[in-house]
């Protein structure tokens, strides 16, 4: 079966696509399917430092669009996954060293040996969004529930409709429910009818997020250990065709907490 | 209003203005003078101009590229029967031919003024079933009806009338090329900014709870919303 190339992208930066991307590699390749990560965001390039693969690099996506290397060698084989790959950026370059032929190529020659091709896009609308989604069979589109990133988003799912490079499919990532209770964050909903296209997974707010990026092990790794963990992992079946049911972000009412508190037997216990 | 030098109409590319026969520089000069009078609708889209037989050189159709640069037209295609134009036109690096082949890639938010894909050959009326979203633009000579949302950051531009069977919370201007009488409708009005003709509103701050289907139009020089009432 040949792979599915799909591109994480956002119009607006840090709301988490390479985080998206990194933590889907590793969920989509610890269920079992063989998956290549590729940064596209030339001249910025982060997902090697999210996945701890930053000191294996010898060639990059550059190397391999003007022939300095072949496709293999460029590849780095995860540490922990032997089936998951990372194609890095070039670091020393910018985005006008790839053209959106240059993706296609590359991802067309990948697409043997692999279930899953995820393209980590820059930011923004510009040459490196449009080689970025170039190649793609799908599209998920990263959003905060914000108002900027929900704009963003808008902006973006429309460039896509207008390349035919749909479906484009919603990821909400790093909700928070508390602040979404007291009306000052965008519920799901909100998000979902203004920008009216299928909902594949919430990521809920998680401070372990950002330091398991920082150690370059990502939370999908230990699957059950954390909501955003878990999140990833129903984000990966759910591209695999099941249907897993969306979590739920109650956190304990006031006087759920007190009932709580009252049956776990108050002070004394 | 429209001179009966030139016609007007919404293509999928934008707008295709035909000009009749005729002396080259006067027609420009009433294409010219056309452009001021309208600048809300022309500004920031995309022309194919229809010249005719005409046998026109490279500072000449420089000349028409010019005025319409002029007033923030880009000037994509120029359309001939006369090879002679037709060669100059290609000199120039513009387009000859209307053909979905010909249509340049979008590049650009201008290249974004768009009409869709399934808008047949337009008379009066253009109807998209689609959300409209952030950074697009409809823009037609006469009257638009969306079946779907206008999202925040998208713009209807009409000639005529604008009816929205969905939500508006984008920009809407109807009677964009002067025309007074010109309404709005909605099922759910909440536009950024409403514009009718010449005359400019936004919404109240407040948000209706339910919103309700609405109608605006211009009355004593202002812009006024009142709700749908099925006995009108």
């Amino acid at each position: 079966m040949a792979a599915r190339a799909l591109t994480i992208t956002s119009g607006k930066g840090g709301v988490g696509k390479t985080t998206l991307t990194a933590n889907l590699g590793v969920a989509l390749a610890m269920q079992g399917q063989r998956v290549v990560v590729i940064d596209a965001d030339v001249g910025l390039r982060n997902l090697d430092v999210m996945l701890g693969l930053e000191n294996r690099i010898v060639y990059d996506l550059v190397d391999v669009i003007e022939g300095r290397c072949r496709l293999r060698q460029a590849m780095v084989r995860d540490k922990r996954l032997s089936e998951l790959f990372l194609l890095p950026a070039a670091q020393t370059r910018d985005k006008s060293a790839v053209q959106p032929g240059d993706m296609v190529r590359v991802s067309d020659s990948l697409r043997e040996q692999f279930d899953f091709i995820l393209i980590d896009s820059p930011a923004g609308i510009e040459q490196g969004f449009r080689y970025a989604v170039a190649p793609a069979d799908g599209v998920l589109i990263v959003t905060n529930p914000e108002v900027t990133a929900v704009r963003d988003a808008d902006r973006v799912i429309g460039l896509i409709e207008a390349e035919e490079k749909g479906p484009a499919r919603l990821v909400i990532n790093r909700l928070k429910p508390n602040l979404v209770r007291q009306g000052e964050m965008l519920a799901i909903s909100d998000v979902v009818e203004l920008l009216s296209i299928d909902l594949l997974g919430v990521v809920p707010e998680d401070q372990a997020v950002l330091g398991a990026a920082n150690r370059g092990q990502p939370l999908a790794f230990s699957e059950n250990s954390s909501q955003a963990g878990r999140a990833f992992h129903n984000i990966a079946q759910r591209l695999q065709g099941q249907d897993v049911p969306f979590l739920t972000f109650q956190e304990p009412s006031f006087l759920q907490r007190i009932f709580d508190f009252a049956r776990s037997g108050g002070m004394g216990s | 209003m429209i001179p009966k030098t030139l016609t007007i109409k919404g293509i999928r590319q934008g707008l295709l203005i035909t000009l009749s026969e005729g002396e080259w520089g006067p027609q420009l000069d009433a294409l010219g003078a056309y452009l001021s009078a309208n600048p809300a609708f022309f500004r920031g889209g995309r022309v194919a101009l229809d010249v005719g037989a005409r046998r026109l050189n490279g500072p000449e159709i420089r000349a028409a590229a010019e005025l319409l640069a002029h007033h923030e037209v880009e000037l994509w295609a120029v359309l001939s029967t006369d090879p002679t134009t037709e060669a100059a036109v290609q000199e120039l690096g513009l387009v000859i031919d209307l053909g979905p082949s010909a249509a340049p890639p979008a590049a650009g938010p201008a290249a974004e003024d768009e009409l869709s894909r399934s808008a047949g050959p337009l008379a009066d009326g253009l109807v998209i079933r689609r959300t409209l979203r952030s950074g697009q633009i409809l823009r037609h000579p006469g009257h638009i009806v969306v079946i779907g949302d206008v999202n925040p950051g998208a713009e209807v531009v009409a000639g005529g009338d604008i009816v929205v069977w969905g939500r508006v919370r984008g920009l809407v201007h109807a009677g964009a090329l002067g025309e007074e009488g010109a309404v709005i409708c909605a099922l759910d009005l909440a536009p950024t900014q409403l514009r009718i003709a010449g005359h400019i509103a936004r919404s109240p701050d407040e948000r209706r709870s339910k919103p309700v289907p609405e109608i605006a139009m211009v009355r004593d020089e202002r812009i006024v919303a009142e709700p749908w009432s099925a006995g009108w």
